[in-house]
C-alpha cells in the first residue's frame, strides 16, 4: 500500500517508538517568539541544561511589538519587558534573534518562508498555533506548548501520537473575486470549528495546485481552525521556484539536489487518508464570518442562518448576541467601524498587491478607521518599493509598521468595545481584537471593498463598477 | 509536575460549546514570563465585567458550584496553542476537565502539566451535566490508576482512555522532558545517520 505524504514525512523523523503507542519525533526547525518562550527558557536554566542544537532555532519579536515608531522603546511596559526578555535569552543561549530594528524582523510564519526557512519535507515547531502555515512548503509544522518548546530547545524532539490523516481536494476552476481565504474559510464552514480534530489535513486538487505560494500559506494558517493539528500541501514548481535564491534556500548545485529529493514528497496513489471531502471550487464565494468562530462562516451574498441540527442553540444564540446579529438578516450591508488587513494569514506581498491593485482610485469611507500591517520588514520595504505604501495612504489606509497587531491585540492595535471589524486574520472569537470586539473574518479583497463601501459588501460588485 | 492524585470532589458545569483559549485566559494576559498567578485571570472576561466587578451569572462566581473537576461541552480548548490555558485552569484549582472532546494542543498542554482531561461520549456529558443540576454539591471520584470516572447518586463507573506513557507521567510526576533527556544518544545517532547539518 502506498503512504501518505505525511507519513513520508514523519516516517523520516521518527528517533524512536515509545511503549504504548507515541513516538520521538526530530524537529529539524524551531521558530520562537517572545510570548511562549520564556518560560521554556527559565525551565532550561533550571536544569542547567543549554539549547542542544541552536543552529535549528530561529526567534523573532512579534506579538508584543508597536506597528508605529518601532525605533523607540516600547511604550507599555510588561511588553518591553517581555521583548527585553527574548533578547536576552537569546543572547545567553546563543540562537539567531530577528528583533525589532532588524531588517528580517516581522511574524514568525512570515519571516520562515520568505528567509527559505521552511522547505519542503521538514518537520517544523513553534510554540504557536498558526506554525501550520509552513505546511504549505510539504512539511510537517503545528503548533506546541511552552513545555514542549523547552523539550524541543533540550532534545531537538518532542514526543507525539501520530494523527490521523485527512484529505480535502478542491477541484475547478476559482471564480473572480474568490481568493484562498474563501477557500478556506468555505472548507471551515462545511467542516465546523471542530471536524478536523485529531487530523492532520493534506490540501489536494487542481484548485489548490494553481495557487501562488502565499495564498498556499493562507489555507495551511488555517488548518487549526478546524481542530487539525497542521495542514500541508506537496511541493511542486510553484514551491521550488518560490524558495529558489531566498537567503537560507539551498545554494546553486544543493538547490538542485534538493528539489530532486523534494520531488518525491508527494502521496502515492493508492495511498488511503483516513477521510476524505472533495469540494468544488465553482461553489465558492467570497466568504464572511458572523459568530465567534471561525466555523461560523456564510457566503457574503447569504443571510445570518439559525443554528443547524447538532448546534448547541445556546452557545449559537450567545455567538449571536455577542455579534450584534439576528438570524436571517442580511450579512451584506451591515455597517462597520474598522478593517484591519495583515496577521499571518494576509500580510504577504501578494495580500498587499491585490488589495492595491482594488484600492487605486478608490477611497475608504470616512466612518472607518482602516489599517493595513505588513509581515514582515521586508514586505513591507517590498510595498515601498513597489508604490503599494502611497496607493494605500492615497485610499484614507494607515499603513504600519510589522507585527501582529490587532490579530490578537497585545499591542495598542485594539478594536473597541461593540464596534465592528472586518479583519484578515484568523479567529473571530470573543475579545481577540480587544475586549467586546466584533470582528467579521474576511479576505484581503472583502475587507478592502468593505473599508471603501463602509459596510459589508460583495467586492464582486465594487469590482465590475 | 506533581502527581496526580484520586479526586472525590464537586464539580462545576460550563455546558458552552467550542470554548476556545482566548477565552481560558485572554491573550492581554499572557505578558507575564513565569508559570504563576494565571489563575486570576481564568475566564476573565467572562468572569467580571469591564470595571472588574464579578459577573453574577458567570458559573465560577456562583458559590453553590465548586470542586477540583471543570465539565465542558465539547470542543473545549480550541484556538491558541498557549500553554497559559492549562497553567490557568491549574492554578485555579482544577485537576480533571470532563468533555465530549478536547482540542489537541489543549489536550497535550494539560497532560503536560498534571491537568487530567477525561473524554466521555456525549450521552454520558449531558448525563453528568444533569448529575451536577439535580445536586450541585454531589461528588464525582476520578480514579486513574483505573481510568474510571464515577458519577454521582447512580454510582455509575465510566471508563476513560488514557496513553499508557502519559498515564505513567502523570501518576509520577514525570514530564516528557526526562524521558527525551535520556534518549540523548539516540537522538545524536539519528542525527549521524540522517547527516543533520548542526
Ligand atoms: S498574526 Fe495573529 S495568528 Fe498569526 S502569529 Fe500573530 S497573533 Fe498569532
Amino acid at each position: 500500500m502506498g503512504k501518505t505524504l505525511f507519513d513520508k514525512i514523519w516516517d523520516a523523523h521518527v528517533v524512536s517508538p515509545v511503549p504504548g503507542g507515541m513516538e520521538v519525533l526530530y524537529i529539524d526547525r524551531h521558530f520562537i517568539h517572545e510570548v511562549t518562550s520564556p518560560q521554556a527558557f527559565d525551565g532550561l536554566a533550571e536544569r542547567g541544561l543549554p539549547v542542544f542544537r541552536p543552529g535549528q532555532t530561529v526567534a523573532t519579536a512579534d506579538h508584543n511589538v508597536p506597528t508605529r515608531d518601532q525605533h523607540l522603546p516600547i511604550r507599555e511596559e510588561l511588553s518591553r519587558f517581555q521583548v527585553e526578555k527574548l533578547t536576552e535569552n537569546c543572547r545567553k543561549f546563543g540562537l539567531e534573534l530577528y528583533g525589532l530594528g532588524h531588517p528580517y524582523q516581522g511574524i514568525v510564519h512570515v519571516i520562515g518562508p520568505e528567509l527559505g526557512v521552511t522547505q519542503p519535507g521538514m518537520t517544523i515547531v513553534c510554540g504557536d498555533s498558526h506554525t501550520s502555515t509552513h505546511g504549505a512548503f510539504g512539511c510537517i509544522a503545528f503548533g506546541i506548548g511552552t513545555s514542549q518548546v523547552e523539550q524541543v530547545f533540550a532534545t531537538q524532539c518532542l514526543l507525539q501520537s501520530r494523527p490521523k490523516r485527512m484529505r480535502i481536494t478542491v477541484d475547478g476552476q476559482l471564480r473572480p473575486g474568490v481568493l484562498s481565504k474563501d477557500i478556506i474559510l468555505y472548507i471551515i464552514s462545511r467542516l465546523t470549528a471542530g471536524g478536523g480534530t485529531g487530523y492532520f489535513v493534506e490540501y489536494a486538487g487542481s484548485a489548490i495546485r494553481s495557487l501562488s505560494m502565499e495564498a498556499r500559506m493562507t489555507i495551511c494558517n488555517m488548518s487549526i481552525e478546524m481542530g487539525a493539528r497542521g495542514g500541508l500541501i506537496a511541493p511542486d514548481q510553484v514551491t521550488f521556484d518560490y524558495l529558489k535564491g531566498r537567503k537560507f534556500s539551498p545554494q546553486g548545485a544543493d538547490f538542485d539536489a534538493a528539489t530532486a529529493r523534494w520531488k518525491t514528497l508527494f502521496s502515492d496513489e493508492d495511498a488511503v487518508f483516513d477521510k476524505e471531502y472533495n469540494f468544488d471550487a465553482a461553489d465558492i464565494e467570497p466568504m464572511v464570518t458572523f459568530g465567534t468562530n471561525p466555523g461560523m462562516g456564510i457566503k457574503v451574498t447569504q443571510s445570518v442562518p439559525g443554528a443547524k441540527p447538532g448546534e448547541n442553540p445556546a452557545t449559537f444564540g450567545k455567538a449571536l448576541e455577542y455579534m450584534g446579529f439576528e438570524s436571517g438578516e442580511s450579512i451584506s450591508g451591515k455597517k462597520i467601524q474598522h478593517v484591519f488587513i495583515g496577521s499571518c494569514t494576509n500580510s504577504r506581498i501578494e495580500d498587499l498587491r491585490v488589495v492595491a491593485r482594488f484600492l487605486k482610485g478608490k477611497r475608504k469611507a470616512d466612518h472607518v478607521t482602516a489599517m493595513i500591517v505588513p509581515g514582515s520588514q521586508q514586505v513591507a520595504a517590498q510595498a515601498k518599493e513597489e508604490g503599494l505604501a502611497e496607493i494605500f495612504q492615497e485610499a484614507g489606509f494607515d499603513f504600519r509598521e510589522p507585527g501582529c497587531s490587532a490579530c490578537l491585540g497585545m499591542n495598542e492595535d485594539k478594536i473597541p468595545q461593540g464596534e465592528y471589524c472586518v479583519s484578515t486574520s484568523n479567529r473571530n472569537f470573543e475579545g481577540r481584537q480587544g475586549p467586546g470586539a466584533r470582528t467579521i473574518l474576511a479576505s484581503p479583497l472583502t475587507a478592502a471593498a468593505a473599508a471603501v463601501a463602509g459596510q459589508v459588501t460583495d467586492v464582486r460588485e465594487l469590482m465590475i463598477a | 509536575m506533581e502527581k496526580f492524585k484520586a479526586i472525590k470532589s464537586s464539580a462545576v458545569p460550563l455546558p458552552a460549546e467550542d470554548v476556545d483559549t482566548d477565552q481560558i485566559i485572554p491573550a492581554r494576559f499572557l505578558k507575564a514570563t513565569t508559570r504563576e498567578g494565571f489563575g486570576d485571570n481564568l475566564f476573565r472576561d467572562w468572569r467580571y465585567n469591564s470595571d472588574g466587578t464579578p459577573k453574577k451569572d458567570f458559573i465560577l462566581n456562583n458559590p453553590v458550584y465548586a470542586g477540583d473537576i471543570l465539565v465542558a461541552g465539547k470542543n473545549f480548548g480550541c484556538g491558541s496553542s498557549r500553554e497559559h490555558a492549562a497553567w490557568a485552569l491549574y492554578d485555579f484549582g482544577f485537576r480533571v476537565v470532563v468533555s465530549s472532546f478536547f482540542a489537541d494542543i489543549f489536550k497535550g498542554n494539560a497532560l503536560n502539566n498534571g491537568l487530567l482531561p477525561i473524554t466521555v461520549s456525549p450521552e454520558i456529558l449531558d448525563e453528568i451535566f444533569l448529575a451536577i443540576e439535580s445536586n450541585p454539591g454531589a461528588e464525582f471520584s476520578v480514579d486513574l490508576e483505573n481510568q474510571t470516572l464515577e458519577l454521582p447518586v447512580s454510582g455509575k463507573k465510566v471508563s476513560f482512555d488514557i496513553d499508557p506513557y502519559k498515564k505513567t507521567c502523570l501518576l509520577n510526576g514525570y514530564d516528557d522532558l526526562d524521558y527525551l533527556l535520556s534518549l540523548k544518544d539516540k537522538i545524536e545517532q539519528f542525527e549521524r545517520e540522517r547527516g543533520v547539518v548542526i
